[in-house]
């Protein structure tokens, strides 16, 4: 049973046993706007929680995505160099980033589940 | 003249805000109108309202009505007539300040004693003076050297309980024709003149002018009159509120330089590739700051030069990346980049050394560790339509 997760900085997480997928929120999508460019991490990228892991461009800025896991990248999203619009029209599905095998599915404890990231959202 | 920051940390860390920015007249009316403010020349203003690419598209196609109440707005004037008024300005800028007639305006540069540009502005004649339109982020600067420099018969008037309010877009003429009234139609104005209108009821200078390539219209108006020239403006069918990320994916297609971005006091009028602002009597006549070294580089080249690239790829190369050489010294920088949503690709203005400064050179740029090539591309990158009578 897949079961998502919200990181502060506006990642989504979906872990399905030690295996999960990455995207940015509807939030983060619409406080960016036109996503232009997205650059995501190749398959075999080792990622550390909490450090660069993608890059997402709009016209106006660069922003840097963040692993909100430590993992192993075993699969980037390429439809997103195509169409890096992905970000904005399917934030949480056609949109994502990547997916990784996870590396302490325990970090998953420090993460919010959907409720507790609206609220967060909210406090804003 | 505009511009917002091109580096977040973090997908939305917002270090855009800094403590103590002013309010401009229109601050309420942008916040009820879905903007989103951000510090800006040490305003809170505008930076996008539904979005920087539709707004972009809607200049381009229709009409956009643009706050930029934060420039600076000057009234220079003498009261031996116009004679001395014109000498002296011209003792600080380039331009042909006395062969500017009634109504027509110029670009010029405020120049150090260097040749460095302090400033770029507009100049127009009013009937009472010099009307200046200067940068928001460098305007006390401009105000306390114009006071140095300046002989004390000439009084500099800052007229800041003015608003400037900008209409750019094939539409603009339509939707403003509808609401100024005055002693001439509006179409009297070609690119480059104004005059005095009445809009909303109260006096409005209005030059034909812009910052975005497009044909279009400044207004300057009495503050407190600004949120009712607005709503009416924005009445019309054809114009909606764009905001400053627009204006300067806008701006950069073309070709119009940023203040303290692509010109600084580093940057000459020859090495920004702004020529033109050289007016052919002070060219020949001189008398000017730095006339001698912006006289040398304009017959030999300055050492680098201002160049508009097409980056190839899809990811925009920012401002602040070096430019390389073959053996990868840092030998420019590019100074505005971001993506075009008129072309859909990623553009950019760089300083390249001139020997490259030749369209079609394949220029080496790097960003984060990560090699990029810009084709140096004429500019302007999508074609000026300005609204030009015949001479």
């Amino acid at each position: 049973m897949a079961q998502t997760y919200f990181s502060k900085d506006h990642e989504w997480i979906v872990v399905e046993g030690d295996s999960a997928t990455v995207g940015i929120t509807d939030y983060a999508q619409a406080q960016l706007g036109d996503i232009v460019f997205a650059e995501v991490p190749p398959a075999g990228t080792a990622l550390e929680k909490g450090k660069e892991a993608a890059v997402v461009e709009s016209v106006k800025a660069a922003s840097d995505v963040y692993a909100p896991v430590t993992g192993t990248v075993t699969e980037a999203n390429a439809a997103l160099e195509a169409d890096p619009a992905l970000v904005n029209t399917s934030p949480e599905q056609d949109g994502w980033f990547f997916k990784l095998t996870l590396s302490d599915p325990s970090e998953l404890d420090g993460l919010m589940d959907e409720a507790a990231y609206k609220a967060f959202v909210e406090s804003l | 003249m505009t511009d917002a920051p091109t580096q977040n940390d973090g997908v939305l860390d917002d270090d855009m805000v800094d403590a103590g920015p002013d309010t401009l007249p229109l601050d309420a009316w942008h916040r009820a109108r879905g903007a989103r403010m951000v510090e800006f020349a040490g305003y809170h203003m505008p930076i996008q309202y539904e979005g920087i690419m539709p707004e972009h598209h809607w200049v381009r196609a229709h009409a956009g009505l643009f706050d930029v109440s934060h420039m600076g707005q000057l009234l220079l004037s003498a009261d031996d007539g116009h004679a001395g008024l014109d000498e002296a300005i011209e003792a600080l800028v380039p331009a042909d300040v006395k062969g500017l007639a009634l109504g027509k305006m110029r670009y010029s540069l405020l120049l150090a004693e260097n040749g460095g540009i302090l400033d770029d502005l507009m100049l127009s004649r009013w009937p009472g003076g010099i009307y200046m339109v200067v940068n928001g982020a460098t305007k006390y600067d401009d105000l306390a050297h114009l006071r140095e420099h300046l002989p004390d018969e000439i009084t500099i008037n800052h007229l800041d309980d003015r608003a400037l309010l900008a209409l750019q877009g094939p539409e603009a003429f339509a939707a403003l024709s509808r609401h100024v009234t005055g002693e001439w139609p509006l179409d009297v104005l070609g690119f480059m003149t104004g005059g005095r209108f009445e809009i909303c009821g109260v006096d409005a200078f209005i030059t034909r002018s812009g910052y975005t390539g497009e044909d279009g219209f400044e207004i300057s108006i009495p503050a407190d009159a600004a949120e009712a020239v607005a709503d009416a403006l924005c009445g019309e069918p054809e114009v909606k509120p764009i905001g400053l990320g627009a204006r300067d994916s806008l701006r950069l297609e073309a070709d119009l330089p940023l203040y303290g971005h692509d010109l600084d006091e580093e940057t000459t009028p020859i090495a920004a590739s702004l020529g033109f602002a050289l007016s052919k009597r002070r060219r020949e006549e001189g008398g000017f700051p730095g006339y001698e070294r912006i006289m040398l580089e304009r017959a030999q080249g300055a050492i680098l030069k201002r160049v508009g690239l097409i980056v190839e790829g899809r990811q925009p190369v920012r401002e602040g990346a070096p430019v390389l050489d073959g053996e990868g010294s840092e030998v420019g920088r590019v100074t505005s980049g971001g993506f075009s949503p008129t072309l859909q690709k990623p553009i950019a203005m760089a300083y390249v050394p001139t020997a490259q400064a030749v369209p079609g050179t394949a220029i080496t740029l790097e960003q984060r560790g990560k090699l990029f090539t810009g084709i140096v591309t004429a500019m302007p990158f999508v074609p000026h339509r300005y609204h030009r009578k015949g001479a």
